[in-house]
């Protein structure tokens, strides 16, 4: 499947991906080629076949409901790029 | 130190040949001195690696030694280390210092082994050739013109360079394999689950396994032995018993069924490459193993299936990469939108930024069934195709990639052509069975590795067949020499 | 034109579990912003989540308390979008298997019918963090703690049809919650709230109008302003001949309107798949047995129990039964007084009148429930009538007190001395020669109603203290002697 430019700017938006107007046309080829190689899945038929997302088709496992933790405030917030009073500082977000 | 493996330091060190922090320092002298040609590390930890040696040291006195106990060893740079700077080879997280040690790392330092660095990768792990590191490229030993193999490309570099016995790896499509098999190195994708996740920067979570990377089969059971286990917070990490992998090393090799899929051997692959692997084969059926021939029929599609299950598993698993808690941020964001767009087009690399839109298009909506979903059934398939065949056969034989080592550069352009080199490894991650490389000759002068493929939780299985092959040749013990290693043994005062 | 209006209402509940959904952090409301997380709530590299199992407990004792199904399979998906309170770029959630399926709900509508309204389904999710908007350098301030806490969000079928039926679904929702313990059900705090998807068509129509979804509504009261705000909205642009655009709103509690949330504006694609870090949840039959056998009295038990064992009425219990902390004040109110007619008639007559006036929950009513018993028990002693009644409850109402004491300071205690009360009586046929001639020349079945003018005389000449059931009698029996 192809992919035009206007695909592109459409999935970065989607992914928070600035795309400048010069890397558009690449991202469109490159990644019309690799949906290329992926459509070869669709030769191939997999009716009744069940998906599989985890190879031992294994099944959660409980946690017991234990508070396991301290506070570790002062760790994570050092290695912020931006906070205040303990807060995560974002610009301003609108409800 | 050069080339002295995990074993010979480990009983150098109990015989008190030397202290773990004299050879650590060694060790890191050495890395300062050479790796200039490698650029395998993006960073040493010199400070931590010494006050870990000394503790090491203490328990070497006291008697309470593990085999591992004062061992140096190399993280790649995707498992979390806390207090040190762990980057995922991307601008992203070149400043990021975790506050917290993966489980894997934890059960090293717990085990006494010492983490003297981080070493070069592609940038989270997505390439085949470590050329998307933003740390730059890491340089093949066996040939400066060569890429290393990918994604842990420094970690097989490091190694190969004699500048660690050991060091940490991840497979998400061959990333242990390949680069082992590209620097003649003893690689081990475990079983998915068998070692746990936590702590280490996910790719694509339902691939994703770490496991080590030496030069001997002995010595990466040695290191899987301390890393693998269960880990309550992994959910995916198999309440399986962890066996002692070095326990069946030595066990004989009469009566193994190896089978040798027809789609590892065709038209696509070298004939060089094809001829070392038949030789090992060859060599292995001397020690009483008997070939049979099978098939994989859902091989090729392997590729497909995992360049959208990757993609799609990655573009989430990134989405936390957004300049609010950690890592990059662009510089004055003019409103959100702008912070997020900016500080993830500024922090991710070119591959990076490409898989995580075709991981956003395949999950976007319409298009779910005919990719996710499918390449989901598919790997079904895939899965059913190693079932039916370890029923015939204990292993599965066969090349890990169809060249050697190709020359830096030579792919960057198409990432088509660099997907395609993955043909033979990406099919283990998909099924989850456990997939090592081992040292089986050389083409032109770069390494060739033999991949062998066994049944869940069969790793002894497979480290025993690569001891006992390791054995009766001597291409493990090769060491890169002229182009590769511009100082001696002797100027370096080992 | 008339319309229809249809009502459909998503309410999330959080779980009262004591630590996370996928973490072993704490939870709970009010800390000092970012001390309750962990690296999984923080979404750091590397950190994965293990689901728990407390969680799963109580997802599925809701689903057996309203008979629901509850699935054997359910599995955790990933709802992708960027937003600063979701840390991993994603939010945890259930999508084409969620833990509990289709079941139904019945409500009490004011004219003492019952409505059946379906439930479509109920699933597990974390909640999000909060963004702070006090400025912070004109930046936005996001506070952690709430990440990952977990959420049932229960959805409905568009079975209401005006506000006032979603508020009763919504406190029916609450009262079964609380009653099983699976939420405190504090709405201030936020543990329980709601969207409300609000459209309206012509009468008769087939076809649903557009709706709009008014998000996070966080009390019964906005609820209802916020739907009955809504429906006027959309009713005049419809009869202007304007469109409804399909859209989100936030209801402003201070203007009384709804506005569109200026963050939902773009169009959003989860681009929901299955979470590759969590498994599939499989539970068997004799897991939901067991809960199912371990369910407490439910309020429409409740309900039937107090029709059975009280002999309230049908309209009564359901009012009584439709909160817990309601539900338990009046079995308490009924333990002192031992009167359970009486007690309703004050718990849904004087006490729900205050509770409405000064805005109060029952929780916060200044008069306790062993307050109330015994104010009720001095009304069937005749040691107060009934108007004195409501100035002891006035009074315990606005300040603290004990009742015996109230009813001294007040002199409110009734005379039941007989001589006493002759006396006033006597005095009263003395004063009155005009209507005691009346009464005497009325007709026998009349005179009954003319006794209330001698009444209201002994009583104002008493100050409202003479027992009435006393002065009735022997008035009858004097005036009756007169003829």
């Amino acid at each position: 499947m192809a992919l035009e430019n206007a695909d592109i700017e459409k999935i970065a938006i989607l992914a928070r991906l600035q795309v400048i107007n010069s890397e558009t046309n690449d991202y469109a080829n490159s990644i019309s080629s690799i949906l290329s190689l992926i459509d070869q899945m669709q030769q191939v038929d997999t009716d009744g076949v069940e998906p599989l997302s985890n190879p031992h088709d294994a099944t959660q496992r409980l946690r017991k409901d234990e508070v396991t933790c301290d506070n570790q405030r002062e760790a994570f917030i050092a290695i912020a790029p931006a906070t205040e009073d303990g807060l995560y500082l974002v610009p301003k977000v609108l409800d | 130190m050069t080339n002295k493996t995990l074993v010979q330091i480990s009983k150098d060190l109990a015989a008190g040949e030397y202290s773990s922090r004299e050879i650590t320092q060694d060790i890191i002298a050495d890395i300062k001195a050479r790796d200039s040609i490698y650029n395998s590390f993006i960073s040493l930890s010199e400070d931590l690696a010494l006050t870990q040696a000394d503790a090491a040291d203490a328990r070497l006195t006291a008697g309470t030694a593990d085999i591992l106990t004062g061992v140096p060893f190399a993280h790649k740079d995707l498992f979390c280390t806390q207090g040190q700077v762990t980057t995922a080879a991307s601008k992203m997280l070149a400043n990021f210092v975790p506050p917290y040690e993966s489980t894997v790392g934890q059960r090293l330092l717990s085990a006494g082994a010492v983490c003297v660095g981080k070493t070069n990768m592609d940038e989270f792990a997505m390439g085949s050739s470590n050329e998307s590191s933003f740390f730059g490229a890491v340089k093949n030993p066996w040939d400066l013109n060569a890429v290393p193999g990918g994604s842990s490309g420094g970690s097989a570099a490091a190694v190969a360079a004699g500048l660690v016995p050991a060091a940490t790896g991840t497979d998400t499509g061959g990333s242990i394999r390949q680069p082992a098999s590209f620097c003649n190195l003893t690689g081990i994708k475990p079983t998915y689950g068998r070692v746990s996740r936590f702590g280490i920067i996910a790719y694509a979570s339902s691939l994703d396994q770490a496991g080590p990377m030496c030069q001997t089969a002995e010595d990466a059971a040695i290191m899987l032995n301390a890393m693998a286990g269960f880990d309550e917070l992994d959910s995916t990490s198999v309440q399986q018993e962890t066996p002692d992998f070095t326990a069946d090393l030595n066990l004989p090799l009469q009566g193994l069924k190896i089978g040798l899929p027809k789609e590892f051997f065709g038209s696509g692959l070298n004939p060089q490459v094809a001829e070392c692997i038949m030789n090992a084969v060859k060599q292995i059926e001397g020690l009483g193993a008997q070939i049979i021939d099978i098939s994989l029929p859902n091989l090729e599609l392997s590729i497909p299936a995992y360049y959208v299950i990757a993609p799609s598993e990655a573009s989430s698993n990134l989405s936390r990469f957004d300049g609010v808690r950690y890592g990059y941020r662009c510089d004055q964001p003019e409103d959100l939108m702008d912070l997020y767009c900016r500080t993830r087009a500024e922090g991710f690399g070119t591959e990076v930024k490409r898989r995580i839109m075709v991981g956003t298009y395949a999950l976007s909506e319409g298009y779910y069934d005919a990719y996710y979903l499918k390449a989901q059934r598919i790997r079904r398939l895939i899965k059913d195709d190693f079932t039916r065949a370890l029923s015939q056969v204990d292993v599965i034989m066969g090349p890990v990639a169809p060249t050697p080592a190709f020359d830096l550069g030579s792919n960057s352009k198409d990432p088509v052509a660099m997907y395609l080199e993955d043909i033979y490894t990406l099919s283990a991650n998909m099924a989850g069975i456990p997939a090592m490389s081992t040292p089986a000759g050389f083409v032109n002068g770069r390494p060739v590795g033999l991949q062998i493929m066994g049944n869940y939780f069969a790793e002894a299985k497979l480290l025993n067949i690569a001891h006992q092959y390791q054995q009766v040749t001597d291409w493990h013990l090769q060491i890169p020499t002229s182009k590769g290693m511009p100082v001696s043994n002797e100027e370096k005062g080992a | 034109m008339s319309w229809e209006i249809v009502i459909g209402l998503e309410i999330h509940v959080q779980l009262a579990t004591k630590s996370k959904l996928f973490s072993g952090a704490k939870v709970g409301f009010g800390a000092e912003a970012n001390t309750q997380t962990t690296l999984v709530d923080l979404g750091m590299p590397g950190a994965l989540p293990v689901f728990n199992e407390e969680a799963l407990r109580m997802a599925v004792t809701f689903g057996t308390a309203i008979n629901a199904e509850v699935c054997k399979h359910s599995v955790f998906a990933r709802k992708n979008y960027f937003y600063p309170d979701s840390p991993k770029g994603y939010q945890t959630s259930q999508m084409d298997h969620p833990i509990v399926g289709l079941g139904h709900l019945d409500i009490q509508l004011e004219d003492g019918s019952t409505k059946r309204v379906g439930v479509t389904r109920a699933h597990l999710e974390e909640d999000a963090g909060k963004s702070l908007h006090e400025d912070y350098d004109g930046m936005t301030g996001i506070d952690l703690n709430r990440s990952s806490t977990p959420l049932l969000e229960i959805v409905s079928e568009p079975d209401m049809s005006n506000a006032k039926e979603a508020v009763a679904y919504m406190r029916k929702m609450h009262a079964i919650v609380t009653t099983i313990g699976i939420s405190d059900g504090n709405m201030a705090e936020g543990s329980m709230r709601c969207d409300a998807n609000v459209s309206i068509r012509p009468k008769g129509q087939q076809k649903l109008g557009t709706r709009a979804e008014l998000k996070n509504i966080n009390s019964f009261k906005f609820i209802e302003r916020a739907i009955n705000v809504e429906v006027q909205r959309q009713i005049d642009i419809l009869e202007d001949g304007g469109k409804i655009a399909q859209e989100t709103r936030l209801y402003d509690a201070d203007k009384n309107e709804t506005r569109p949330m200026r963050s939902k504006e773009e169009a959003n694609d989860y681009r929901y798949f299955p979470c590759p870090d969590l498994l599939p949840v499989e539970i068997d039959d004799a897991y939901i047995d067991a809960i199912r056998q371990s369910l407490p009295e439910l309020p429409d038990q409740r309900s039937a129990r107090f029709v059975d064992q009280l002999g309230l009425s049908e309209y009564d219990a359901g009012v009584l039964s439709s909160s817990r902390a309601l539900a338990d004040y009046f079995e308490a109110v009924v333990a002192i007084c031992n009167d359970a007619k009486l007690s309703a008639n004050w718990v849904t007559g004087e006490l729900a009148k205050y509770m409405n006036q000064n805005n109060v929950e029952i929780d916060a009513a200044p008069v306790s429930a062993v307050h109330l018993g015994q104010l009720i028990s001095r009304v069937k002693d005749d040691t107060i009538n009934s108007k004195g009644a409501k100035t002891v409850f006035d009074e315990l109402w606005q300040q603290a007190g004990e009742v015996d004491d109230i009813i001294d300071a007040n002199g409110l205690k009734q005379v039941s001395d007989m001589g006493a009360i002759e006396a006033m009586i006597d005095e009263v046929i003395a004063l009155s020669p005009k209507q005691v001639q009346q009464y005497v020349d009325a007709e026998v079945e009349k005179r009954s109603k003319m006794l209330g003018f001698f009444m209201g005389q002994v009583m104002k000449a008493s100050k409202g203290s003479a027992n009435p059931g006393q002065v009735n009698g022997l008035f009858k029996k004097k005036l009756d002697e007169l003829c």
